[in-house]
């Protein structure tokens, strides 16, 4: 791409410069008994009504169509950014009337601006190029007016201001250098399409005028005889085709040059394998990950937010994933739901979703699966909905889709499902639309339509965190019926472990992107082993907290997330940490009934119970 | 002062509808007033002679002096102003210097033809940028396809960068003089509209085609579109249903916008195809030195500019009328 602009750009320079040198003379000489011929192996592109050689003219041509072009973009720009760019330092008063003079030139095509002027000016080169000027002037305005306006705004602007800098100054050396980049890429793309307009007008007979010529000339002359030969019309338009396309390619590389994006790489991590830990698929299972493993290549590098999760869900039960934000519970989430971006890539051991292993279905039986098994709740019920569709066509639109039941129908099992979710008067709630809602009855709309479909297991991720706390109690209250009317398993995430032990039978912990601790919700209080479970739990204030005293937090910050963790992921971190934990990483082993735990030197159970008693 | 401001302000919260309609026809009058002077002046400004430029350099003198006079060239400019706003009240558009014809029957005769050529050109426009970009977008959505989007953005710039008059004159070459599968010009019939519309909707499309798919892209990105795609909705009405209505209002902006320009390229290609056309009349008139008819042309184009754009204005408040709360 580079290499093709400059090689464009490069011919045009050439040919301008040594063009006029080279085939000037051969341009401009007549030749009376060849007069209007066609192409021949003397005369290529043939010759015109005097008799001169048409490949020499539009060679010779090139020089007078790109300095006109440059001059008028140049004149024009210059215009137009001081009249931009002062908008940044003059008063409120005269920044509004430039402003609404800008927008007011700006309502009229260029090219029917740079006819008015050509002829106000008289028709002639030099009457064309000011025209041209004039006439691209005041969208360089505009540009540098929304330019300097953001510099306008920022904390230096107001220190120079303040400072008492006079106005010339202020704009040269604090708005213009800041907006330099941009508009010097807008020029550039700017000569592109002022070399055609220029060429327009020659065209029109508005512009260079005989016996000079250029390229728009050329073509006019062409288009003349362009039923008898069609060449000496279209090679003039090729070459101007040519120097636009060259101009624009020459911008979108600065602007590409400016915006650099860097290719993600990709790396492979080896596999830890975990301990061999017996989980024997039962019946009711409706859910069974193994080694789970997202991986997203960066600019920087492979980042691993998921390195080897393990969890089942039972039917009916509601299990909790905690963690801190950036712990990869929300992309376990998603790769659960097969909802990770394109750009992500997850692998693992085994998947199985109601007894079936992901990889023995095809890609449609498969979603097929996880459109009648699976519903996801989004975190943010603001974003969740689309705002042009009604309420009513985005719950029913799941079930009309796969169940193939009919509109009325859908409507109806809707009503009762927005029942359900103490949303009555659900006729007018279907009518409406996403903005008219509350984000507590967004959530509990979301509530009622992953239900719509009946699934084996709702996702929900942080469903109450964007939500005010007595709102968040409503919204678990629901979930928790809905688990118990219709046996539905549900992964519930989220990063308030009081919320999750008030909520869930059982709870996933996670660090790293690893489960440290799965253990039953009630043993959260007392039973943790895990020094990071624990530090979770006692950082969390409760009604007899001392005030004192400042809350406790969990000191340092995770592992970089790019890096290979050799040991445990919480070695840095640990206040009981041993030579073992920096080398060794350590799986989740059983450690009690119902509960698993990711750690060389669990906590002894008594240390807690004996700070309770302490108490 | 501040009363005031604080009295508009609830005006404009109360009455959107009221104060948008306001503002645009008070954009439009003074829009309006700067085309009809600037015609005006045009005539009147132009380095020379335009009567004499227009009867040829050996026009007897006393011919000069009498046409100078019927046109009221040699009355004070105030007059000459005055008397112009009267007749363009009528609809007088003056006379032709070179023929003396009335210039309001020729645009009669010429106008809906230069429209019937626009409007057909923007409806491809819209046509096959519309689903075109969306489609372009769902293909190369995440970093899919990199060689379909390589092809799409190098193909749109070389498009976009096409300018219409040079096209036109290569489709004349081509398609109507070599293969004579067209008509070379005039308006013969409907295969004589499909060259000229060619000619202007190719760039204008290109740029929308890359305006749709950016828009997409956006959507793509959003989080209800996340929450779409949970349900797993048949492609169909995932991208019809669901992105496509969000794209529109920005899309439709960019398209309104191309509109203007559009019109003003009719001259360019006019002049290529010999369309019967205010373009073509204004191409002829440049040639012929008749600024009498160059300026009632530039006049009757800037304003249908102008009311193009508030035509455009109105459509957009209509499709999403929060962007009439936005702008006031």
């Amino acid at each position: 791409m580079g290499v093709i602009t400059l090689t464009m750009l490069g011919s045009l320079t050439v040919l301008a410069m040594v063009g006029p040198a080279l085939w000037g003379q051969a341009a401009d000489r007549p030749n009376p008994s060849a007069v209007l011929q066609g192409p021949t192996a003397g005369h290529l592109l043939g010759t015109d009504h005097l008799g001169r050689d048409l490949l020499a003219r539009l060679l010779a041509a090139t020089g007078l169509s790109l300095l006109l072009a440059v001059a008028a973009t140049l004149l024009g720009a210059t215009a137009g950014i001081t009249l931009g760019a002062l908008t940044a330092v003059v008063g409120v008063r005269t920044r509004r009337m430039l402003g609404a003079l800008i927008n007011l030139l700006l309502a009229f095509p260029g090219l029917l601006v740079a006819m008015f002027f050509a002829v106000l000016f008289g028709a002639g080169a030099g009457g064309a190029v000011f025209a041209l000027a004039v006439a691209y002037a005041p969208g360089f305005a505009r540009i540098a007016q929304t330019l300097a306006a953001k510099v306008t705004e920022t904390d230096f602007m107001a220190a120079a201001r303040v400072l008492g800098l006079r106005r010339h100054r202020l704009l040269l050396r604090h708005v213009l250098p800041h907006i330099a980049e941009p508009l010097m890429l807008n020029t550039t793309v700017a000569a592109g399409s002022t070399l055609v307009a220029l060429s327009g007008l020659s065209f029109l007979g508005l512009g260079v005028q005989p016996p000079s010529y250029d390229w728009g000339l050329l073509l006019s002359q062409g288009l003349d005889r362009i039923y008898s030969e069609p060449l000496p019309a279209v090679a003039p338009g090729i070459a101007i085709v040519y120097a636009g396309v060259a101009f624009q390619l020459l911008g979108e590389m600065l602007a590409k040059a400016a915006a650099r994006r860097t290719r993600p790489r990709q790396m492979a991590e080896p596999a830890v394998r975990p301990a061999h830990v017996d989980r024997t698929a039962s019946v009711d299972q409706v859910l069974e990950v193994e080694d789970l493993r997202v991986a997203i290549p960066t600019a920087a590098g492979v980042v691993r937010p998921v390195r080897g999760v393990s969890l089942d869900l039972r039917r009916g039960e509601i299990v909790g994933l905690v963690g801190e934000s950036g712990s990869g519970k929300s992309l376990t989430a998603l790769a659960i739901a097969d909802l990770l971006p394109e750009h992500a890539k997850s692998t693992w051991r085994a998947n199985r979703f109601l007894g079936t292993d992901t990889k023995s279905l095809t890609r449609k039986e498969r979603r097929r699966q996880l459109a009648t098994g699976m519903a996801v709740i989004f975190q943010n019920p603001a974003s969740a909905f689309n705002p042009s569709l009604r309420i009513g066509t985005q719950m029913t639109e799941a079930v009309r889709a796969h169940h193939n039941t009919p509109r009325a129908e859908a409507v109806e099992q809707a009503l009762t499902e927005l029942q359900r979710v103490t949303l009555p008067a659900g006729h007018r709630l279907l009518r409406s639309r996403p903005f008219q809602l509350s984000g507590g009855q967004r959530q509990r709309v979301a509530i009622a339509t992953a239900s719509m479909m009946r699934p084996d297991l709702i996702i929900a991720d942080e469903p109450t965190t964007a939500l005010d706390v007595t709102v968040q109690r409503q919204i678990v209250d629901l979930l928790r019926r809905i688990r118990h009317d219709d046996a539905t398993a549900i992964l519930f995430i989220s990063h308030d472990i009081a919320l999750v032990a008030n909520t869930c039978d059982r709870v996933l912990v996670m660090y790293a992107g690893t489960i440290v601790e799965n253990l039953p919700a009630h043993a959260l209080a007392t039973g943790t082993r895990h020094p990071y479970t624990r530090a979770l739990v006692e950082s969390v204030p409760d009604m007899t907290a001392d005030r004192t005293h400042p809350l406790r937090t969990i000191k340092g910050s995770p592992p970089d997330p790019y890096g290979e963790i050799s040991g445990c992921p919480f070695y840095d971190r640990c206040a009981h940490r041993q030579d073992r934990c920096a080398q060794e990483r350590p799986v989740l082993s059983p450690l009690g009934p119902g509960h698993e735990i990711a750690c060389w030197h669990p906590l002894p159970q008594a240390q807690r119970e004996a700070e309770e008693a302490a108490k | 002062m501040t009363t005031m401001s604080a009295r508009l302000g609830a005006l404009a919260r109360h009455h959107p509808w009221a104060v948008f309609c306001c503002r645009r026809a008070a954009r439009l009058i003074v829009s309006l007033f700067l085309v009809v002077t600037g015609s005006f002046a045009m005539i009147r400004l132009i380095p020379g002679d335009p009567v004499r430029a227009a009867l040829g350099v050996d026009a007897a003198p006393d011919l000069v002096a009498a046409k100078r006079h019927e046109f009221g060239l040699d009355q004070d400019l105030l007059t000459q102003y005055r008397q112009y706003l009267r007749h363009l009240a009528h609809g007088d558009l003056g006379v032709s210097l070179v023929t003396g014809e009335p210039v309001a029957d020729l645009v009669r005769a010429r106008l809906p033809a230069t429209l019937l050529l626009a409007v057909l050109a923007f409806a491809c426009v819209l046509v096959v940028a519309l689903p075109g970009g969306l489609i372009a977008a769902v293909w190369t959505r995440d970093g899919r396809r990199p060689r379909t989007e390589l092809v799409f953005t190098t193909a749109t710039s070389v498009m976009a960068g096409m300018p219409d008059f040079v096209l036109a004159a290569g489709l004349t070459a081509g398609l109507a003089v070599s293969l004579r599968l067209f008509p070379v010009s005039g308006d013969l019939g409907p295969q004589s509209y499909v060259l000229p519309v060619l000619a202007l909707a190719l760039a204008p499309t290109a740029v929308l085609l890359r305006i749709v798919r950016v828009e997409t892209l956006k959507v793509l990105a959003e989080d209800y579109l996340r929450a779409a795609r949970a349900k797993r909705l048949p492609a169909f009405s995932l991208y019809l249903r669901h992105v496509a209505p969000n794209t529109l209002t920005a899309s439709l902006t960019v398209a309104g916008n191309l509109l203007p320009a559009l019109i003003a390229g009719t001259v360019l290609v006019e002049k290529v195809f010999a369309w019967p056309g205010i373009g073509s009349a204004m191409a002829q008139s440049v040639a012929a030195q008749d600024y009498a008819v160059v300026e009632a042309t530039v006049l009757v184009l800037g304003a249908a500019v102008l009311v193009v754009n508030l035509l455009v204005d109105l459509a957009l408040a209509l499709l999403d009328p929060r962007s009439v709360i936005r702008k006031t």
